[in-house]
This record gives structure tokens, C-alpha cells and sequence, in this order.
């Protein structure tokens, strides 16, 4: 700001007053023309870097068009929202998804039941306490965790819960792989927004004489809600259409099943990996009409974290 | 992310210092013990501090836990398959483990498919991604360029399974003619000669396109980032010595983001190296071993698992299983370290 102003102001007066005007030769041009070269360089930059844009656009428009064109047949018929697939013959082009839906909601559900809390916790101490080697550590960790490929999450619960200490594969052991793929999203969005709140708010509740942790409790975690809600929201959605957990942990079931903690239990992204060994022609038409749900669920979660951002107390 | 954490760090701790401090050179009229005072590090001492402090300092240790707790579960379920292994781990083709009294497995081919596919992906993306990262801080106004850059990850918010089945099912057959030229043109060359399958979809090469795809958000997300930092004296230095906008990049942009640059692009080699299901779905079984070719098919890591999972039941070749997923842990592991070393605290993972 300080140099824009500067410089405005400086090149209209020496001009004006023409100071610099005998240092100069009497017809030699102060500017010249740019050599073709360079001309010829900046405008291919230009339309390069204008394509590798263009570029990207074309397989998210692709794979969009994919799939609703493929899938809104299906999810436009009466049964798709409120039936399950129970009883339905692999060749036939009746009943629905809702078993499915519960399974996929209800495993995000309780994975963030799990992992909210302490990522919040995790995030207070990265930016309230945490110092030296061990928060260097635990925020070493997290871009670890942030990597760790979900089909590892799974074999870890895998051979965890069920090797060695012998459960069962049920719908629980997937939120349990799926709350080592949410804590890092939760952990860096809050720690983001928990560093966006005002030191001055903090030293006001401490002059007041309030202790540190009801401080964070009551003043900095309340400002930073909304940042936090959208930083859970984004990790639901992107937990929802993992696969991997879903292969390894939980079987598949054509009918519904309420219970996460046994039996098998089905959820989008099994349904269609499922019917992908299904070779009649319904088996496409249940794939590509759960992926739309999928897409759909995912987009309504994304639309509602930008949201909520806009209510955000605090700006970036 | 980073960078803000010992940027503030300090200033933080100094302040907590001096109210501390504060508070101790009153407390040595009332209070006995200054010194307990300091080390709490807090203005009010009290049991809730300490028990809210303990749950949140819990809560960190738990991340290092879990962490370290996925290397040593895997490592000890790993161990008795290994023992048990007749065929050299690191070097065999095969990977059989039908019967459990007699397991040969060896990592070569899920090494060779793993690499493969994902740096054949990370070479198709880094000049992409750095393209659209300069699009959108060096070309476009902040007005436009957010409303873009949401448009870009929205790639990112596409679940693996649609990216595989709409990889095989559309993909595949449009990219047939270019592979086709590929191997009619360039078949001398190892990439690409003929691979281990009969068909040219379907292979590694489609499977790298899908990869690409899926790790451009991330790539361009983390360059976005880098070189929207660019100092803003730095970029009118350049434009005050003439410099046309190319330039500008060329001298100011790239030279301070490039760190940047490549540690996202590690952090997409990670992601496409550890993807599942895509390149499950996406890349064909083969039947004989790698040919090192673009246009072979075959397993890497993570697909090989979740191709097995409806057969975890008996331990021993689970566990063979599990050793698979430990060296791709270990593989995700150093990649995302060397990403972060290399950021220098620029970027958030």
C-alpha cells in the first residue's frame, strides 16, 4: 500500500517539474518496445497456463455428466429412497437403496462421534499448550496420519480389533477406521481456526481473572464453532465415499441392518462394489444410481460446510 | 500451517512467560512457591487447568499413539507370515498364498505396478497442477480466482469408487486410440512395449490417467497456497526492472514456491501410491509377471489387499496380506516425511 502510494506520487512530480529531463539524451527512447522473444514467451505462458485450467475442467465435467446421465433414472424411481434391496433378483430393476444410505450415514456418524471430540482436543493442545519436542511430534503425526492410506487404516483395525483381540466384523470396526481418517481434518481445520481467534480475547477473559482452560472453553472454542462445524462436515464427506474399510471390515447385506455393532451391514460404496459382479444390466443401473446418491449426499454436506463458513465470526 | 506454529510459538510462550512471571512477582508476597507457579504455564492455577490440560495434552499423545500403533500391529501381525514365507519377499513375482502351510509371496510385481502407475500419474499432474496453481494467483483476480480454485477441489470430493468405475467404464475405451499409437509408435521403448495383458485397457496406463486426476486437487491445492505467498516486493521488484508477467513468475513466483511445489506433489505421489479402489476397479488382474511396460496389468499394493479381503479367515496368509500393507505403510510414511522436510513449514499437509 505504502509503496503504491509512493510511487504515484513520485513519477507525476518528477515529470512535472521536469528535473531529470537533462540528464536524459536529447531523442533517445526511456522505454523500449519488448523484443518479440519475450512477447512470444509471455502470451505461450498465458495460454498454457490458461489450458492446464481448462484441462482439469474437462474430467470433473466428464465424470458429473457420467454420472448423473447413468444414474438419475434410478434414483427417480418410486422405491429408490425408501426401499432396500432385499429379495430383489440380481436381473431385476426394482427396489432401492435406504439400507445402504443408513449404513453409509450411520458408520460416518459414529466415526465422528469418536473422532470430534478428541481431534478438537488435539487441535487445543497444538495451539494452547502444546511446545517443544512432544507437540512437535504430535503435529509431525498428524500430516503422518493425514497420508496413511485407508485401505492401512483398515488392515490396522483389522488386525488390532479383530486379530488380536478377536471381534467381529460389524459396521463399528469401519467407524473405527474411519476416525483414523477423519482426525486428521478435524485436527488441522480447528487448529487452523483456533489460531484465527484474537489474542486480545483471550487476554481479556485472562484480566478478568478467568482461568486458562475455561477461557478456551468459553471464549476461544465458541468463536472458532463455526470453522470447526465446516472443518467436520468436509472430513463426513470425505469418510463417506471411502471403500476400502468398508471391504475389509464389514460384510454386505441386501437388507437393512440397524445395528452397527453386529452383523453385516451395506453402505453406497459397498452396494456398488458389490453389484459390479453382477452382470445383468440392473446391476449398472444400481451402480451408477448409488453413485449419484453418493455425489449427492457429499455435495449437500460440501454446500452446507460453506455455509456455515459464511457465518464465521472470524475472517481469514 | 506449520510456519505459523514456530512463528507463533515463541511469541506465545514469551507472552505466557511474562504473565506468568507477572503473576509470580506478585504471588511472592502471598504465595510461597513462584517457581510451581511458572511451570504451569497458565495465569490461574487449578485443578480444572490441570485436568483440562491433561485431556487435551491426551488427546496429542493419542495421534502418536495411533500412529505408532498401526506400525507395530502390522509389524507383529506381519512377522509369523514372513517366517513362514518360502519365496524371497522383496524379489519374487508371486504372491500365493492359497495354501497355508506353503505361502510364497514376494513384493516385486505389486513394487513394480505400485510405482508404476503412480509416478506415471504424479508426471502427468505436477505440470498440470502447476499450471492451474499459477492460473489462479498469477492470472486471474482474487474475485474470479476463489469461485475457480473451489471448482478445482470439488475434483477432490469425488469418492475413488465413482473415479474407477467411470476410469473403466468411459475412460478406458477413449484413451484405446492413444495407447494404440503409443505402442504402434514408441513400442520399442520399455514403457511402451507390449504389456502382460491381452487388451490395451485396462492397464497401468489407464489406471495412471485415473490417478492423475485424483491427486491434481491435492498438487494444486498445496502450489495454490505456496505461491499466493509470494512476497508481494518480490513480484513488484520484478515488474519495476520490466519484467512482463512470465517473467515475474519465472523470477519471483517459481523461485520462492518451488519447495512448496514439490512437497505437494510428494504428498500426491503419497496419495496415488496408497489409493484402493480406483485402481482396483481400473486395472486388470495378469496372469504372468510384469514386463516393467505401461501396458501391463497386475496388482499394486493396496489393490492386491482389498482384492483378498473377503478371504482374511486363516491367519497365516492374512498376514501376508497385512505384510503387504505394512511396506505400503512404510512407502506413504517416508513420502509424507520427505514432503514435509522439504516444505520447511510452508505448507499444510
Amino acid at each position: 500500500m505504502s509503496a503504491d502510494a509512493q510511487r504515484s506520487g513520485a513519477g507525476p512530480s518528477g515529470t512535472a517539474t521536469g528535473l531529470d529531463a537533462p540528464d536524459r539524451p536529447a531523442n533517445g527512447p526511456t522505454f523500449q518496445a519488448l523484443s518479440t522473444g519475450r512477447k512470444i514467451k509471455n502470451h505461450a505462458a498465458t495460454v498454457l497456463v490458461t489450458l492446464a485450467f481448462l484441462i482439469a475442467l474437462v474430467p470433473l465435467v466428464w465424470v458429473l455428466v457420467t454420472v448423473v446421465g447413468r444414474g438419475v433414472g434410478a434414483i427417480l424411481s418410486a422405491d429408490w429412497w425408501g426401499r432396500s434391496l432385499n429379495g430383489v433378483l440380481p436381473e431385476s430393476y426394482a427396489g432401492g437403496v435406504y439400507h445402504a444410505i443408513y449404513g453409509t450415514l450411520i458408520q460416518a456418524l459414529l466415526a465422528a462421534v469418536i473422532a470430534v471430540p478428541i481431534g478438537i482436543a488435539a487441535a487445543v493442545y497444538l495451539v494452547e499448550y502444546g511446545r517443544g519436542r512432544l507437540a512437535r511430534t504430535t503435529s509431525f503425526m498428524v500430516d503422518i496420519l493425514a497420508g496413511v492410506p485407508s485401505i492401512v487404516a483398515a488392515l490396522f483395525v483389522f488386525a488390532a480389533f479383530i486379530s488380536i483381540m478377536g471381534g467381529v466384523q460389524s459396521a463399528f470396526m469401519v467407524s473405527l477406521a474411519l476416525v483414523l481418517l477423519m482426525l486428521p481434518v478435524v485436527i488441522r481445520n480447528t487448529e487452523e481456526m483456533l489460531r484465527l481467534v484474537p489474542d486480545e480475547l483471550r487476554e481479556a477473559s485472562y484480566a478478568l481473572g478467568i482461568p486458562k482452560w475455561k477461557t478456551i472453553i468459553r471464549i476461544v472454542l465458541p468463536t472458532a464453532l463455526s470453522g470447526t462445524v465446516t472443518g467436520v462436515m468436509l472430513a463426513l464427506a470425505r469418510v463417506m465415499g471411502e471403500t476400502a474399510p468398508v471391504l475389509v471390515l464389514v460384510g454386505y447385506s441386501q437388507s437393512i441392518n440397524f445395528d452397527p455393532f453386529s452383523g453385516n451391514m451395506a453402505s453406497l460404496p459397498l452396494l456398488m462394489f458389490s453389484e459390479l459382479s453382477n452382470p445383468e444390466p440392473a446391476g449398472q443401473y444400481r451402480i451408477w444410481g448409488a453413485a449419484l446418491t453418493l455425489i449427492l449426499i457429499i455435495m449437500i454436506l460440501q454446500l452446507g460446510a460453506s455455509v456455515v463458513s459464511r457465518f464465521s465470526a472470524i475472517s481469514k | 500451517m506449520t510456519e505459523r506454529t514456530t512463528e507463533q510459538a515463541p511469541s506465545r510462550s514469551s507472552q505466557d512467560e511474562t504473565s506468568a512471571a507477572g503473576s509470580a512477582t506478585i504471588d511472592t508476597v502471598t504465595a510461597p512457591d513462584p517457581a510451581r507457579e511458572r511451570s504451569q504455564g497458565s495465569p490461574i492455577r487449578g485443578r480444572g487447568e490441570r485436568i483440562f490440560r491433561g485431556l487435551t495434552s491426551g488427546s496429542g499423545l493419542l495421534v502418536v499413539a495411533a500412529v505408532a500403533a498401526i506400525g507395530l500391529f502390522l509389524l507383529v501381525q506381519a512377522v509369523p507370515s514372513l517366517l513362514a514365507n518360502n519365496a524371497n519377499f522383496f524379489t519374487s513375482p508371486v504372491f500365493d498364498t492359497r495354501d497355508a502351510a506353503n505361502l510364497n509371496f514376494g513384493i516385486r510385481d505389486l513394487l513394480v505396478v505400485t510405482l508404476l502407475s503412480s509416478l506415471f500419474a504424479l508426471l502427468i499432474a505436477m505440470p498440470v497442477a502447476m499450471g492451474i496453481a499459477l492460473f489462479l494467483t498469477q492470472y486471474t483476480p482474487r474475485r474470479i480466482s476463489r469461485p475457480f480454485a473451489y471448482i478445482i477441489d470439488l475434483l477432490a470430493a469425488v469418492p475413488s469408487i465413482i473415479y474407477g468405475l467411470w476410469g473403466i467404464a468411459v475412460l478406458a475405451p477413449a484413451l484405446l486410440p492413444i495407447a494404440e499409437w503409443l505402442q504402434g509408435n514408441l513400442g520399442w521403448f520399455f514403457l511402451f512395449a507390449p504389456g502382460n495383458l491381452p487388451v490395451l485397457t485396462g492397464t497401468i496406463f489407464t489406471g495412471g490417467v485415473v490417478l492423475a486426476v485424483m491427486i491434481l486437487p491435492i498438487i494444486t491445492a498445496v502450489t495454490r497456497e505456496v505461491f499466493s505467498q509470494t512476497p508481494r516486493f518480490h513480484i513488484e521488484a520484478a515488474q519495476a526492472l520490466g519484467a512482463t508477467r512470465w517473467e515475474v513468475i519465472r523470477m519471483a513466483v517459481l523461485p520462492y514456491g518451488r519447495s512448496g511445489y514439490i512437497a505437494g506433489s510428494m504428498l500426491g505421489l503419497g496419495r496415488a501410491l496408497g489409493e484402493t479402489i480406483a485402481v482396483l476397479i481400473v486395472i486388470r488382474a495378469a496372469t504372468t509377471p510384469s514386463n516393467f511396460s505401461l501396458f501391463d496389468g497386475g496388482y499394486t499394493f493396496a489393490s492386491l489387499i482389498a482384492s483378498a479381503a473377503s478371504e482374511f479367515s486363516q491367519p497365516l496368509p492374512t498376514g501376508a496380506y497385512i505384510a503387504a500393507g505394512l511396506v505400503l505403510f512404510v512407502l506413504t510414511f517416508v513420502v509424507n516425511a520427505i514432503a514435509r522436510v522439504v516444505a520447511g513449514g510452508k505448507v499444510n499437509g
